[in-house]
């Protein structure tokens, strides 16, 4: 899909650089957090904290020093969204780094890109380059006084734990990417011990739209508890795969209908991370209330074995468990192996049940977010699909 | 190593050292440049840069091993990644991943004798809706297929 031919409502909706910048600084601080909690929006990188909240935590830190950094280490299976954002609207992710500079502070920015957008960096660069010589970076940005704000990039190196915020930070510290104890949270103890807001790119560029158009505006769109709209990278097998803005609280049926998806089976909503709705669920609606997601969506068609896409989620999280907490490290190996078993026709019931118990110690006994969610697709594909992994043919039907 | 290369390493991670300051939170980017560069971090260049930045080379190599896309092994002087995360499986991965092997002689994980390829397979490079997805060094590779993939490593030789 090209960018002329993206619609949407809210982050697709038009914006010239630098114009919620120059609406920012004649603003106060407190205004600007107002008008954010007025729009309730909330982490677009699938977890879900409000973002003001964070900011004003962050804004209410006493130090001198503060970072901004903006994570764009999208690994989650299915999500192409900040690739999309970064290459085609840098203006509205840079200016929303720049706001939240002015409300929280800081004066250092950072985008932590990962590693395989390495051949996005350049043109990043430039981009910045450019802002600079519009003194939307720098010193006095547009003739402010006292605010001074920049941005440097920092690559990843291929680690999908880099995207938990407080393993990004001990990335960016020169560490392994180990996710932290929290507390102490990173807005108060983030980035080289100072208060710090980790915030994922779409927030960012969301941010940018709501100063301009208002945080009312914003909270038309969506749910309830789900306001504005959201980014969904939308894959697999469907006639038109790509990024679509939609509200939250569309159905996963209309979603379906719109890229063109036939004969569905199944839905991946949330990657490898997420969870997998079987057909019987598709009025289920996608909001942070119902099946929530940081952007992907999976589709799977009749043909599809489900026992072969989660041996395949369960293979990522192996590789990609960091290895330091014993829940994650060794209950993915476990589970990886369960699937195998079941692949051979080499089980029994009572041990695929223990299996799904650990499943569920991982959820509550792990250290970070990727021990705690990577049992869901387990967990969820065994038990809306056992008819076709367990009680029909082993699981070897599809293709 | 011979001892002028030796020297030559240093004074490039000295410059390096400077580019990015003499902190713990510069590693990252230095090992990146010197991968980019050589292919891998070396034993030698390892020790100097942790005694430029003060740290343990235990700590150095801790974190080289952490990360997949740097090594101490000296890889090929291109690197062909293929992703082999779920909408690129669905998309006919197996069969490019076959096509590649079976031209360069070499399976996933090796490198080619001449140190001209090194085949890998990574997770998830954010090219769901156009794969199968391939990484060659820097740069992206919608949509192959065996033969295009083919076509391609006869273009980047």
């Amino acid at each position: 899909m090209e960018k002329k031919n993206r619609k949407g409502e809210v982050l697709f909706s038009g914006y010239k650089r630098g114009e919620s910048i120059k609406k920012t600084i004649s603003t106060s601080r407190e205004d600007i957090l107002f008008e954010i909690r007025e729009s309730k929006l909330k982490g677009r990188g699938g977890a879900g904290f409000p973002t003001a909240t964070k900011w004003t935590l962050v804004s209410a830190a006493a130090s001198e020093e503060k970072y901004i950094i903006c994570n764009a280490d999208e690994g989650e299976p299915g999500t192409f969204k900040d690739r999309v954002l970064l290459l085609e609207y840098p203006e509205l992710v840079f200016d929303g780094m720049v706001i939240a500079g002015y409300v929280i502070g800081a004066k250092n920015g950072i985008l932590y890109l990962r590693g395989e957008y390495e051949y996005m960096k350049n043109s990043l660069e430039e981009y910045l380059d450019v802002m600079r010589k519009d003194n939307l970076l720098g010193k006095n940005i547009l003739g402010k006084n006292g605010f001074d704000f920049d941005i440097i990039i920092r690559m990843g190196s291929g680690a999908y734990v880099c995207g938990e915020e407080t393993a990004l930070i001990e990335s960016l510290e020169g560490n392994r990417g180990e996710a932290r104890n929290r507390p102490p949270f990173p807005v108060t103890t983030g980035f080289l011990g100072k208060p710090t807001t980790v915030n994922n790119v779409e927030t960012l560029a969301s941010v940018t739209q709501i100063i301009m158009k208002g945080g009312e505006w914003f909270r038309i769109h969506g749910t309830d508890k789900s306001t504005g709209s959201k980014l969904f990278s939308v894959s697999g097998d469907c006639d038109n795969p790509g990024v679509y803005e939609l509200p939250w609280g569309t159905k996963i049926s209309e979603l379906l209908k719109l890229v063109g998806a036939k004969n569905t089976k199944a839905v991946q909503v949330g990657g490898a991370s997420g969870i997998c709705i079987p057909k019987s669920q598709f009025d289920r609606t996608l909001a942070y209330e119902d099946a929530t997601t940081g952007g992907s969506i999976i589709i799977f068609n009749e043909n599809r074995n489900m026992l072969k896409v989660l041996k395949n989620f369960m293979e990522f999280f192996v590789e990609e468990s960091c290895g330091q907490c014993t829940p994650c490290r060794i209950g993915n190996v476990k589970l990886l192996e369960g699937v195998k078993m079941i692949e051979n026709d080499d089980y029994t019931f009572s041990y695929i049940n223990q299996l799904k118990d650990l499943g569920r110690t991982m959820q509550v006994s792990s250290k970070c977010g990727l021990g705690q969610s990577s049992p869901n697709s387990f967990i969820s594909i065994i038990e809306n699909f056992k008819e076709e992994i367990l009680n029909g043919n082993g699981g070897h039907n599809g293709k | 190593m011979l001892v002028l290369e030796k020297n030559a390493m240093t004074v490039e991670i000295e410059k390096l050292v400077e580019k990015y300051g003499d902190e713990r939170a510069s590693l990252l980017p230095i090992l990146q440049e010197i991968q980019q560069k050589h292919k891998h971090i070396p034993d030698y260049a390892q020790q100097e840069v942790a005694r430029l930045l003060d740290i343990h080379p235990v700590e150095v190599y801790s974190v080289i091993s952490f990360y997949s896309f740097l090594n101490t092994e000296l890889k090929g002087r291109t690197i062909v990644r293929l992703c082999q995360t779920i909408t690129c499986d669905m998309a006919g991965k197996h069969a490019v991943a076959k096509a590649i092997e079976r031209e360069l002689g070499i399976n996933f994980g090796e490198t080619t004798a001449d140190k001209k390829f090194s085949l890998e397979y990574v997770n998830c490079l954010g090219m769901c809706d156009q794969g199968p997805a391939l990484l060659i060094n820097e740069r992206v590779y919608p949509k192959v297929n065996p033969e295009k993939a083919v076509q391609i490593l006869n273009e980047v030789k």
